[in-house]
């Protein structure tokens, strides 16, 4: 599923609002989301599950083309940990459905 | 403090002009759509945010970390999240204070 393929599905739920509309809110509460993390703050959806930054720490990298030794500073990663209500729903109907795109 | 579903719902408010119920109908129908759609194997890709991604992982040994005791972990469907490129460049370069 794309992002376009979830405003639409959203689109017909809410036969209410204009697709423009829909498309806004989509955009809207993605941009929202990547504020949040970019400014160090979590996310806490229950029933689908949390976002939040893991520090990597400062080391020794390499570049992989010319094995020159490259020192990478400390950075932040996105993370996200599923809620329960997620983890039960998708492994509770994994035999009923193959894993696509 | 942690954002919520109530925050979103507030942003949608605020600058779309949805009215509350609209908003928040919005946010729970958003990440329903989310979770139905991995419920039924259809891993989701949001461009300029990050991939859900589904995993069949097979079962494998475990062991209860307070007793020790051995005891098989099972088979199992879970969802990863990949950020996207352009979410990893932002977050990288934030230096505040831990969460």
């Amino acid at each position: 599923m794309t992002k376009s393929e979830l405003i639409e599905a959203l689109a017909k739920k809410q036969p209410h609002l204009a697709l423009k509309d829909v498309e806004l809110a989509v955009k809207c509460i993605i941009e929202k989301m990547n504020q949040a993390l970019s400014s160090g703050k979590r996310i806490e959806i229950r029933g689908f599950g949390s976002f939040s930054l893991h520090k990597r720490s400062p080391r020794m990298g390499r570049n992989p083309k010319t094995g020159e030794t490259v020192a990478l500073s400390e950075k932040h990663v996105p993370h996200f940990k599923p809620g329960k209500e997620l983890r039960d729903r998708v492994d509770e109907a994994r035999e009923n459905f193959e894993i696509m795109d | 403090m942690a954002l919520t579903k109530a925050d979103f719902a507030e942003k949608l408010f605020d600058e779309l002009g949805l009215n509350k119920r609209e908003a928040k109908e919005m946010v729970e129908l958003f990440f329903e759509e989310i979770k139905s759609s991995l419920e039924e194997g259809k891993q989701v890709k949001i461009s300029g945010f990050g991939k859900f991604e589904l995993r069949d992982k097979s079962s494998r040994p475990g062991r209860n970390p307070k007793t020790g005791e051995e005891i098989p972990i099972t088979a199992r469907r879970v969802v990863t999240f990949r950020s996207g490129q352009k979410l990893k460049a932002r977050v990288e370069t934030y230096a505040g204070a831990e969460q």
